[in-house]
């Protein structure tokens, strides 16, 4: 019996080998994907040019880059109250009605704000929908000149509150992935 | 992005005339002009008004020429935060990196120890998987039929927009009457690479207001 037996298993054993050699996916795993490691930060962004404007200097900048937003305001906020008033030495408030304080109170935690509830935009002329999202379409530049140089009401240093450049160079799409084809 | 570091050189930063916004295209020494480098960041609500759509584009200002060869590193590890309980401190993630010409996309899921500047992929999570689209071919899109999550991952045109020439003019004091109407857009014709993906509010807090940002890490 057990010389049947191993007879019997030897010859199984063949057969598998004989079969998987003829057919390495079944006993060769496919591509093996590595995902393991730690991965740190290089790089980091919330809302549209805030550590290009505000942030004076490549220390600060690469800084601001690996900074957790729960500890940018501690860091960065003061620096930037700096900054807007010597970029701009009138500022009083802007059409959001935030002192320098405020303004960069709300930049220095660099991260976009999103509605789960609704319109999602960067700023559309409704205060209620300001900071709601960041849309393709939004022209993030005119927003942010707005905000720094037009004043109380918008009106102030007109040749600074936008770039002239109001849209980009090709439509978005309405479906998924809303970006337009590459050039 | 090296040709425009050029340009900026010492002065565009130190001059505290005017500054700015060009998104993060001209970011931080460290990162400009590399395969970490991130160029802008979007969150929307979606076609689908029950879905909020999150945009992370990375390594700017490719030619067409350029958008050929460029790839996603695979060390290069795209992630997207989400705070729901508003306080910066980010609660879920959606973790992005390419294999094998794939952009696999972990998520949402705890952001748990990953939270913070260093992290770990987690493969425990719902993965989305997505042919990395090839320039000059149709857009590749793939859902995750169990979540509902939408991806795409490939060069795409930028969508940022903006008369940065003038900019780099106002800050060396040759254009001392500011912008012009019309101004010349220096992203056109320009393309990204591009990481789009779409999620159900309902993985990430369902109602009410959260706050996003995307981080680059790398290994």
């Amino acid at each position: 019996m057990k010389n049947i037996k191993t007879l019997m298993l030897a010859l199984l054993i063949s057969g598998a080998a004989f079969n998987c050699s003829n057919d390495d996916d079944a006993i060769q795993p496919r591509n093996i994907l590595d995902f393991s490691g730690t991965y740190t930060q290089d790089d980091q962004m919330g809302r549209p040019a805030i550590n290009t404007v505000f942030s004076v200097g490549d220390a600060t900048k690469n800084s601001f880059n690996v900074t957790p937003p729960s500890s940018q305001n501690a860091a960065f906020q003061a620096g930037f109250e700096s900054r807007l008033l010597a970029l701009n030495s009138g500022y009083t408030t802007n059409a959001l009605g935030w002192d320098a304080a405020t303004f960069t109170g709300a930049l220095a935690t660099d991260v976009l704000t999103v509605s789960l509830d609704g319109t999602t935009t960067f700023f559309d002329g409704n205060p209620a929908n300001t900071l709601s999202g960041r849309t393709l379409a939004n022209d993030v530049i005119d927003v942010e000149l707005l905000l720094i140089f037009g004043g109380p009401d918008g009106s102030a240093n007109p040749t600074l509150t936008t770039d002239g450049v109001p849209s980009n160079d090709k439509p978005f799409l309405t479906s998924f992935p809303y970006l337009a084809s590459p050039w | 992005m090296k040709k425009l570091k050029i340009l900026l050189g010492a002065s565009a930063i130190a001059v505290a005339g005017f500054f700015m916004v060009a998104a993060d295209h001209i970011d931080a020494p460290d990162v400009a002009g590399g395969t970490s480098d991130i160029t802008d960041y979007y969150a929307f609500q979606g076609e689908d008004d029950d879905n909020i759509a999150f945009v992370a584009n990375v390594q700017g200002l490719l030619s067409p020429t350029g958008s050929a060869a460029a790839a996603f590193d695979e060390n290069v590890l795209v992630e997207i935060n989400i705070d729901t309980d508003l306080d910066a401190v980010e609660d879920l993630l959606i973790q992005a990196i390419a294999r094998d010409g794939k952009m696999y996309v972990f998520g949402p899921f705890p952001a748990g120890a990953s939270a913070g500047t260093s992290s770990t992929i987690n493969t425990t999570a719902p993965v989305t998987v997505v042919d990395i689209t090839a320039y000059g071919t149709s857009a590749v899109t793939t859902t995750n039929s169990s979540t509902g999550v939408m991806a795409f991952a490939g060069p795409r045109d930028d969508p940022f927009f903006f008369d940065f020439d003038q900019y780099l003019a106002i800050l060396d004091g040759s254009a001392p009457g500011g912008f012009v109407n019309p101004g010349t857009d220096k992203f056109a014709g320009t393309n990204v690479l591009s990481i789009v993906v779409e999620v159900p509010k309902s993985l990430i807090g369902g109602s009410g207001k959260i706050n996003s940002w995307v981080e680059t890490k790398s290994k």
